[in-house]
């Protein structure tokens, strides 16, 4: 048995340590439906960034907060909704419920970030410990890139949720209906909006889209 | 004037047409020429046709009567191909396109003789309300054949038979401010909410914004209305905070100002859409808009008289006639009698005489029931030497498939009867007025009643908080009032949003001084109302004043009820036209007054709205969500059959091809699910198990939580082991089962049922939030993280040997262990849990890995005879040891004790876990409660149906009492032998015992109740 | 298509993120097993249908997968306030137009959340 299962939590990395060939979620999607190419009559573009590390983290903001700080240099953010990023652009952090926020990082970070969340947190090999919990679910989700000028009118066939920049402006993330699916929907800077969608649903969720975006020349970056 | 010769009612000049473009177009097989800005009705009118239709009942030749969505009669089947039919499309609301093809909707074989005339002419008399109930009642068997006929003779439009070529799509729209209607008001209403900055939708009906306005007498600014509706327009389309819908019309208004509003968006340009820059548009779309606050300029309708013969092709509604010819410059006849309750309706009769004697059209009389009309327009009307005939009205319009004359006299409406001789008018056109019905249907979707109004002689719109009706739509008919009540109106809405109203300069009007207008519904005959030839209320549902009055007396008295009898105001109609005047007459015949007699219901839709439209893009591939494993590719490829779980696609069996056969074929379904039942309990199969919920639970009450929420312990699970365990509700019944392993003093994970995922976890949080939330631990759904690869069979630890640093040793990797390590390079979680009764490790990597993995088990598998196999096999392998299915061998209603499964109830928990209490009450408790069972079919080859009912004595009378049912049934190519599942009441106590299976073929099996466990009842072979 | 405020997300969202989980404020009894069967039968089935003001049950399913209660006017659906678990309602059957001013101050907040949507 493993040392890790000693302790309170099984924390490992899920990541072999060998090069193995490694799938998104849309693998099956890009082989059965495609990737309509990107031309210069896209007013939608869409990207995938594959493989990145999500974590889940469960707390109470105040004590997540320090060891967020201590560990990224980031902010947790507070207010219902907020999206956050360090400097680089590279690791953000979103606030889901009064209890729950999604790290993202770049691939490969989360195992080590994983641990240095816990060790900032207290020892998770004390049984006394603080009650939080860090989730990887870097292999459930993917996240999808979406820009170009007619997103807001794709967004709009897809979601319920109100897009309008005054309701939704850079900074902001949500949890949604989409289609009949839904994903998280966050809008990082001015022109970009990012989708994160289930493993599971984003065969379907990219159907969708490149349906829904046909009308506007929807194009895929490889 | 010069006259089309081919439009032979079409003005050489004047309305909003293009002369420059004609269209031609297709009715009832025989072409005809337009112009663009005719709507189908123009056009036909234009031509001179005026039969469109048969109407629904008494199959009479119908004209067109309206210029609107409450055209009663001109419903027409559009298509020239089937997969472009589209049934029941008013022709007043269809914008003429090149190459239109359109039908009549009524009147099989054809509208100007047909079959059902011969019942409308012999029965027409005797076709009371409730008629086909009626007479077609017996025999009751018979009903389905005389309904297929009777429709086919009253036609109700037809669906395509072929896929639509179009695509549809929904929009999700919000704003501030939804306007509902481009008329005066709306436009003065939407100009100030755009300039206070607030969010702005302005959605209208019609093919160009503006309303009453685009065909307008009046001024505004000295200048024509339409100039300064497209003044506006101009504004408005310049901010970005508007969105301007035309062709829009708002629908349905559901909970909390959430409006359906139905665009079409290529309707007007063919019959499907055309292809852009390679793409195909959306034909038409619904836009779901979440308004902050509503307001309504719906405008009004205006109400035809009701008088004998006012069916006959050429009685119009008087505001209609004005629309042809200011807007269409078509006029719909030569010799025109009005009939009229108010001023307003004299603009009629001006805009036919100012056309000019050399046009060859007259206006032969104006019919006014008031005594003394004094109003501007009548003095202008008096000025041009029109004959008005005062106190009276038309009481009968003359004529067969086209009016020849109407009779007039003087009349008391008051004591409803005749009062004069009647003269008869020769002419070719009536129009009749009666006054102003607001537009209330919206409004009446929220469910707040409209209230009765002397004054407007017409129901305003009762408003829930948040809506406001502004110009017509409230019975402001005036047309400066009704600018200023737009502004005012808006600004009311603003302030409700926290705005101020901007600035706006209302227009100039030239307004006209207009007498005061009378009640008038019904015209009275000289015959009573039962004897007089047919009086119409409802053209659409061919609802006359006989049927209504009738209806009163057969004790109808409630509108409601009215309205259930005759049919009044059904279907596409909605009761635009005949509702006010239906009341008006139960009314009278009841001796009551019209808000006495009830208020009346709108429901949504207004107007129809196409299929296409509600389904937008969830069709065809799109229809539902299909969820896919990480494996899904490697499934496809094997060509395996899937089976829908929940929204899942899993592989249900991978038919291999045929050794012996030379053309490829594949085995059947038997032959497949055969040869992998044999291959796991002989050599070694694979499942992808990924679709199971799985849940990571962390916290220092993590292990509480479970031993509440769970029916059996957990205080002694170590890490390292995991556990079967049933979740049940709190009135004891099973919910959900699965296994759930310790992963660390305060970290688990949870498995539960495919299907069942969602809503274990909703009930996690359920319980933790709202009963225990001192409980410290944390739920997270990590279903979609792993891939759950199960291999399973005697030789499922050589396998898994070659590629893994796990060690696999029987003693210190036991059964119901798990461990991590690496399986294919890469890193896992393997449990030793197993569901189908043999050596099995369950092995879960993140997703992203899962295809390197399980190809590398296929890589090593060759040799052991490794075999994938799907969910049936699966049924087939668990049924076989008696393991369920939560929600195929439970349903609701199962307890664990029921099932057998004392053994997973901790009976002597310290806390009252969920479902326990429930396990003691006396229902729970009776000695005759379905319980699991096995059945051994008396014939082996038989395997029972799935469902199959059970008795006891097959001999018993019918109706036989049923005592349980056929829960799960295969063929078991292990047993060589058929073997089922069941529930049978009290089947606990009943082994050995003989139940009889009556089934659908008449056949009765026997078989025997046995315990549920049908192969390797000491359960040795997963301990291995 | 309810117009929902979540108290937690402080927002309002379409009915279709939300479940609705029936009546709010149903106690567990505290100790079922002394309690009788007829109590307990209460707690399991039996719910009233109130004309009016109800206090229903829902969580943000698609969202922040919170639960909260609506107290809600059966006849016209207007939504006269959303609040957490743990907190009281303001509008009660007993009170439709609100508690009186002392306890309504201390939830004013509470009500001020689901403002503008009036049915």
């Amino acid at each position: 048995m493993s040392d890790h299962t000693l302790t309170c939590a099984n924390v490992y990395d899920a990541r072999p340590a060998t090069e193995v060939p490694a799938e998104s979620p849309l693998a099956w999607s890009y082989q059965n439906t495609g990737r309509p190419s990107v031309s210069e009559k896209s007013r939608v573009v869409l990207r995938e960034r594959a493989m990145l590390g999500h974590l889940i983290l469960r707390g109470g903001a105040i004590v997540l907060d320090d060891a967020v700080r201590q560990v990224l240099g980031l902010q947790l953010p507070g207010r219902p909704n907020a999206l956050s990023h360090d400097e680089s652009g590279e690791r953000s952090i979103q606030w889901l419920s009064p209890d729950e926020w999604l790290l993202i990082v770049p691939g490969g970070e989360e195992f080590e970030l994983e641990q240095r969340l816990r060790d900032a947190l207290g020892d998770a090999r004390d049984t006394a410990v603080k009650n939080y919990a860090i989730v990887n679910v870097g292999g459930g989700q993917t996240l999808v890139e979406l820009e170009g000028e007619c997103v807001r009118e794709l967004l709009m066939k897809s979601t319920p949720y109100d897009v309008h920049p005054d309701a939704f402006p850079v900074g902001k993330g949500v949890t949604t209906v989409f289609a009949k699916s839904n994903l998280i929907l966050r809008r990082p800077t001015e022109d970009r909006w990012e989708l994160v969608l289930r493993r599971s649903f984003a065969d379907y969720l990219y159907r969708w889209l490149l349906d829904a975006g046909a009308e506007y020349a929807i194009g895929v970056e490889a | 004037m010069n006259q089309s010769v081919k439009q032979p009612n079409r003005l050489g000049e004047g309305g909003r047409i293009d002369r420059a473009r004609t269209l031609s177009f297709t009715f009832n097989g025989k072409r005809y020429t337009g112009h663009a800005g005719d709507t189908l009705a123009s056009a036909l009118l234009a031509n001179g046709v005026d039969i469109v239709n048969r109407s629904f009942k008494y199959s009479r030749p119908r004209g067109i009567v309206a210029a609107g969505p409450e055209e009663p009669n001109a419903l027409v089947q559009l298509g020239s191909t089937e997969a472009a039919q589209v049934p029941n499309v008013r022709a007043t609301q269809q914008a003429l396109f090149d190459g239109l093809t359109a039908q009549s909707t009524n009147g099989w074989p054809n509208v100007q003789r047909d079959v059902m005339g011969l019942v409308g002419k012999l029965g027409g008399r005797f076709m009371p309300p409730g008629f086909y109930y009626k007479t077609f009642m017996a025999p009751a068997s018979m009903w389905m054949t005389y309904e297929k006929v009777i429709r086919m003779g009253a036609g109700l439009g037809r669906s395509p038979m072929v896929p639509d070529p179009d695509v549809y799509d929904h929009l999700n729209q919000h704003c501030d401010l939804l306007v509902v209607g481009a008329g005066p008001a709306g436009l003065a209403a939407a100009l100030t909410a755009a300039r206070s900055g607030a969010r702005v939708i302005l959605c209208d009906e019609q093919e160009e914004m503006g309303g009453s306005l685009l065909d307008s007498r009046e001024r505004l600014n000295n200048q024509p209305a339409a100039q300064w509706a497209e003044q506006v327009l101009a504004e408005l389309a310049e901010c970005d905070n508007v969105t301007l819908l035309a062709r829009t019309t708002a629908n349905g208004y559901h909970d909390h100002h959430f409006v359906t509003l139905h665009e079409r968006r290529t309707e007007h340009l063919g019959e499907t859409a055309p292809v852009v820059d390679g793409y195909c548009p959306s034909r038409s779309r619904m836009h779901r808009v979440r308004a902050g606050q509503v307001l309504l300029a719906t405008g009004a309708h205006e109400r035809p008289l009701v008088y004998a013969g006012n069916d006959v092709p050429g009685n119009l509604v008087a505001g209609a006639v004005s629309t042809y010819i200011r807007r269409y410059g078509v006029v719909p006849g030569t010799k025109l009698v009005l009939s009229t309750s108010n001023d307003h309706a004299y603009r009629v009769a001006l805009d036919w005489h100012d056309l000019g004697k050399a046009s060859g059209r007259e206006v032969v009389a104006i019919v006014d029931a008031r005594q003394a009309p004094d109003g501007e327009l009548v003095e202008q009307a008096r000025a041009r030497g029109i004959r008005i005939i005062t106190g009276s009205a038309v009481l009968e319009a003359k004529g067969d498939k086209r009016v020849s004359g109407a009779r007039v006299a003087t009349i008391d409406a008051e004591a409803f009867k005749v009062t004069g001789q009647a003269e008869t008018l020769a002419c070719d056109t009536i129009a009749s007025s009666g006054g102003y019905s607001p537009v209330i249907h919206l409004a009446s979707h929220t469910g707040a009643r409209p209230t009765w109004s002397d004054e407007v002689l017409g129901f305003v719109p009762g408003l829930v908080k948040g809506v406001h009706a502004a110009g017509s739509a409230r019975g402001i008919h005036d047309l400066a009032e009704g600018l200023a009540d737009g502004v005012a109106m808006a600004a009311r809405a603003l302030e409700a949003l926290g705005r101020t109203a901007g600035s706006i300069e209302l227009p100039q009007v030239d307004a006209l001084r207009e007498g005061a207008a009378c009640a008038l519904y019904q015209v009275p005959h000289e015959k009573q109302t039962l004897r007089a030839p047919k009086q119409f209320v409802d053209l659409q549902n061919d609802v006359t004043a006989a049927a209504i009055e009738l209806a009163t007396r057969e004790g109808f008295e409630s509108i409601e009820h009215v309205k259930r009898y005759t049919a009044m105001g059904f279907g596409t109609d909605q009761g635009k036209l005949g509702n006010i005047n239906g009341m008006a007459i139960a009314a009278r015949c009841l001796n009551k007054t019209i808000p006495e007699v009830g208020t009346t219901v709108f429901r949504p839709n207004y107007t129809p709205v196409t299929f296409g439209a509600i389904a937008g893009r969830h069709c065809r591939e799109l229809f539902d969500p299909e969820r896919y494993t990480a494996l899904h590719q490697w499934h496809v490829e094997q060509g395996a059959e899937f089976e829908d779980v929940g929204q899942w696609k899993r592989p249900w069996y991978f038919p291999q091809v045929r050794a012996e056969a030379a053309n490829g074929e594949r085995e059947s379904m038997a032959e497949a699910v055969a040869r992998e039942c044999l291959a796991v309990r002989e050599k070694v199969g694979i499942l992808d198990a990924s679709t199971l919920g799985k849940i990571d639970i962390q916290g220092p009450d993590a292990r509480e939580f479970l031993n509440r929420i769970y029916t059996n312990k957990w205080a002694k699970l170590e890490v390292g082991r995991a556990r079967y365990g049933l979740m049940c509700r709190d009135d004891g019944m099973l919910m959900d089962d699965g296994t759930t392993s310790c992963l660390g003093e305060n970290h688990f994970l949870m498995t539960t049922t495919t299907g069942g995922a969602a809503g274990v976890m909703e009930w996690l949080e359920l319980w933790h939030q709202t009963e225990w939330p001192e409980l410290q631990v944390y739920f997270t759904s990590v279903t979609d993280h792993w891939a759950t690869m199960t291999v399973t069979g005697p030789e499922a630890r050589k396998l898994l040997a070659e590629i893994t640093d796990i060690d696999l040793d029987r003693e210190r990797f036991k059964f119901m262990d798990w461990r991590e390590g690496k399986v294919a390079d890469v890193p896992a979680r393997v449990f030793r849990i197993s569901f189908t009764g043999e050596l099995a490790y369950e092995i879960n990597v993140q997703a992203n890995y899962a295809r390197h993995v399980w190809k590398t088990l296929f890589e090593h598998g060759d040799k052991y005879g490794l075999t994938p196999y799907g969910t049936e096999t699966m049924h087939v392998l668990r049924a076989e040891k008696g393991f369920i299915i939560v929600g195929q061998d439970s349903d609701g209603s199962v307890t664990p004790e029921d099932l057998g499964m004392q053994w997973a109830v901790g009976y002597d928990k310290p806390y009252s876990w969920v479902g326990k209490r429930a396990l003691s009450r006396s229902d729970t408790r009776r000695t005759e409660r379905k319980q699991l069972v096995g059945l051994k079919p008396k014939d082996p080859k038989v395997v029972l149906e799935e469902g199959a009912q059970i008795v006891f004595d097959p001999d018993h009378a019918i109706p036989m009492p049923m005592v349980g049912h056929v829960t799960s049934s295969y063929y078991s190519p292990t047993l060589e032998s058929g073997f089922a599942l069941a529930v049978v009441k009290g089947g606990h106590r009943r082994m050995g015992e003989i139940v009889y299976l009556p089934s659908a073929d008449g056949k009765t099996h026997a078989a025997e109740i046995v315990g549920p466990i049908f192969y390797d009842s000491k359960g040795e072979r997963q301990h291995v | 298509m309810f117009h929902i405020y979540c108290p937690y997300c402080e927002e309002l969202r379409e009915e279709e993120e939300f479940h609705p989980k029936g009546q709010a404020h149903i106690a567990r009894p505290t100790d079922p097993d002394t309690c009788s069967d007829e109590a307990w039968g209460d707690y399991l089935f039996f719910r009233d249908n109130p004309r009016g003001i109800h206090h229903e049950l829902w969580v943000h399913a698609v969202g922040c997968r919170k639960f909260f209660n609506i107290t809600r006017n059966t006849v016209s659906y207007e939504i006269l306030e959303t609040y957490k678990i743990g907190e009281e309602p303001r509008f009660t059957a007993e009170h439709p137009a609100g508690k009186p001013t002392e306890q309504a101050a201390a939830e004013a907040e509470a009500v001020a959340r689901q403002e503008g949507v009036k049915a």
